[in-house]
């Protein structure tokens, strides 16, 4: 019987894991070598396995993942360094707030591939650009979502800490930033996980080099398997980078995961 | 006087264009040095606003508090406060907890330690050291909250309510443990509760505050020797006193419920 909020065991929360990719494949494979779907239009997950591997051991695909990853920890590193700063300014003192937030909940909905005919009129297409565009994406919202965490932080414990003698500095770096700081690790890995799409599609609209400049090549060639599989990679990437924030995360805030 | 509350009131703004609260009629208090003054009275009365105000966490609407003769200005370490929510830094293990102000203080490492280690053993969590706040139950939580205001060694102790979310065994035990380390070391102590059992067996003195809006009522002096050992919760004079205080504050209690 399906309980509410019933916990699931380990090994079959693995298995339940699995057993939808399986069906997903399935469904594919049916749908492909069945003849429902075009070959012109949809590969089957055997071709696409060995167009993965010929990218991979002919056409050195391994170096346009490298790319793309170091633009994306690029642009993300970035902005991280800029925006949690801001972010907990904003949120421990409102004058600041007053000033920045307007903007920057403003600039947060310009949408970051907007800019890319114009970051490409200004820095070219080279890494420059690409970064730019991870930058625009993710530095306000970093910033918003930070400011909204320490806004938040417990009252309480800020009272407790001015009657143990606490500064008002002292009470946004020893009691608003470690009380934040798991949140605020929740909120990089998030945002992370954003600046996988800006990165794509900046390397789909001017780019040399990367993934998404290879998905862009494949479409002309109509290699619909090379297209899945550089798809598939980007999201075994995302996985990778989210089990390893969250192994972090778990390592460096046992105090909450205790 | 260590402290002293001079015509203090607090009025709260109405919400939304109702009418304003008046938390606190003026209020006049005196607190001699090591003073153990316990505060009862029904729930919304005002307690923990005065309280507040003492602390520097909230301002009077008017009149003022004098510490050593100084006017309190905001918070401070002179005043060390015991909340009745947990408010352990849960990012901190119980030894860091408590050696918060000592920090903020800026004493060296090997003196935060020992002085740490003294109050580890006078709240009894020796063992509990390096464990986070949400490992301890509610009872070691406050233990270690009493240790953390204790430790900065603060000119007077505010608590409010401390036990008031504890089992009855357990607050026993923590009323014996505060009673104790007041016996021994003496400290000016200002002790909020709804409970005029505790009240009586832990002050020297009792206050009681009408319900709404809030005043001082009653100012009863509790005449039983020092060291005290919890049989006295049992004794003639204890359950004399005990009666009476019931008698007063079911009035304010009456008067309370007849509000809303
Ligand atoms: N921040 C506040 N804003 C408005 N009203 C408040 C505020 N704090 C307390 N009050 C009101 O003041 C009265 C006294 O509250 P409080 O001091 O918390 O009572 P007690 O601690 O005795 O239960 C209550 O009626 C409460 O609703
Ligand atoms: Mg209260």
């Amino acid at each position: 019987m399906l309980r509410p909020l019933e916990p699931v065991g380990r090994s079959s929360r693995i298995v339940l894991g699995i057993a939808f990719f399986v069906l997903f494949v399935a469904l594919w494979a049916f749908a492909t070598f069945g003849g429902y779907v075009s070959r012109t239009f949809l590969a089957d997950p055997l071709t696409m396995v060995s167009d993965g591997w010929n990218l991979l051991t002919v056409q050195g695909f391994s170096q346009d993942i490298l790319v793309t990853v170091g633009r994306v920890l690029g642009g993300f590193a970035l902005a991280a360094v800029i925006a949690v700063p801001l972010g907990i300014l904003m949120g421990a003192y409102k004058p600041v707030e007053a000033f920045l937030e307007p903007f920057v909940s403003f600039a947060r909905y310009l949408p970051a591939s907007a800019f890319i005919p114009l970051l490409i009129l200004w820095a070219g297409i080279g890494e420059m650009q690409k970064i730019l565009v991870i930058f625009i994406g993710s530095v306000f919202n970093i910033i918003l979502m930070v400011a909204v965490a320490v806004g938040h932080t417990r009252r309480d414990l800020m009272e407790a800490a001015y009657t143990l003698g606490s500064s008002d500095t002292g009470v946004v770096r020893r009691v608003m930033m470690p009380a934040n700081a798991p949140e605020i690790a929740e909120i990089l890995r998030l945002v992370l996980g954003w600046a996988w799409t800006y990165v794509i599609v900046a390397e789909l609209i001017g780019s040399s080099s990367g993934i998404g400049y290879m998905i862009i090549n494949s479409q002309a060639l109509l290699a619909t398997g090379q297209i899945i599989f550089g798809i598939i990679v980007i999201g075994i990437i995302g996985l990778i980078s989210d089990f390893l924030f969250k192994a972090i995360n778990r390592r460096l805030f046992r105090w909450r995961f205790a | 006087m260590k402290l002293v509350v001079e015509n203090v009131s607090r009025v709260f703004p109405g919400v939304r264009g109702g009418e304003p609260v008046r938390a606190l009629e003026p209020t006049n208090l005196q607190v001699a040095t090591n003073d153990f003054i316990s505060v009862v009275g029904p729930s919304g009365c005002g307690k923990s606003t005065l309280l507040r105000i003492i602390a520097g966490l909230d301002r009077p609407s008017a009149g003022r508090v004098l510490l050593d003769g100084k006017p309190v200005a905001g918070p401070g370490p002179d005043r060390g406060v015991v909340f009745q929510s947990y408010t352990l830094f849960p990012w901190l293990t119980v030894a860091d907890n408590i050696a918060f102000g000592l920090r903020e203080k800026g004493l060296p490492e090997r003196q935060r330690r020992e002085i740490v280690a003294s109050y580890i053993d006078k709240v009894g969590l020796r063992g509990f050291e390096n464990h986070w706040p949400k490992q301890l139950s509610g009872g070691m939580q406050q233990r270690t909250a009493v240790a953390r205001a204790l430790a900065n060694n603060p000119e007077v102790l505010l608590l409010d309510e401390p036990f008031g979310a504890l089992d009855n065994q357990t607050r026993g035990l923590m009323q014996e443990l505060l009673l104790g380390i007041w016996e021994r070391e003496q400290k000016t102590v200002i002790f909020v509760t709804h409970d005029i059992e505790e009240a009586i067996f832990i002050g020297s003195r009792v206050l009681v505050m009408s319900a709404r809006p809030g005043r001082i009522k009653t100012d009863m002096p509790v005449e039983l020797a020092h060291p005290r050992h919890y049989t006295v919760k049992t004794s003639p004079a204890f359950s004399a006193l005990k009666a009476r205080l019931t008698d007063e504050l079911r009035d304010e209690a009456v008067h309370a419920a007849n509000e809303h």
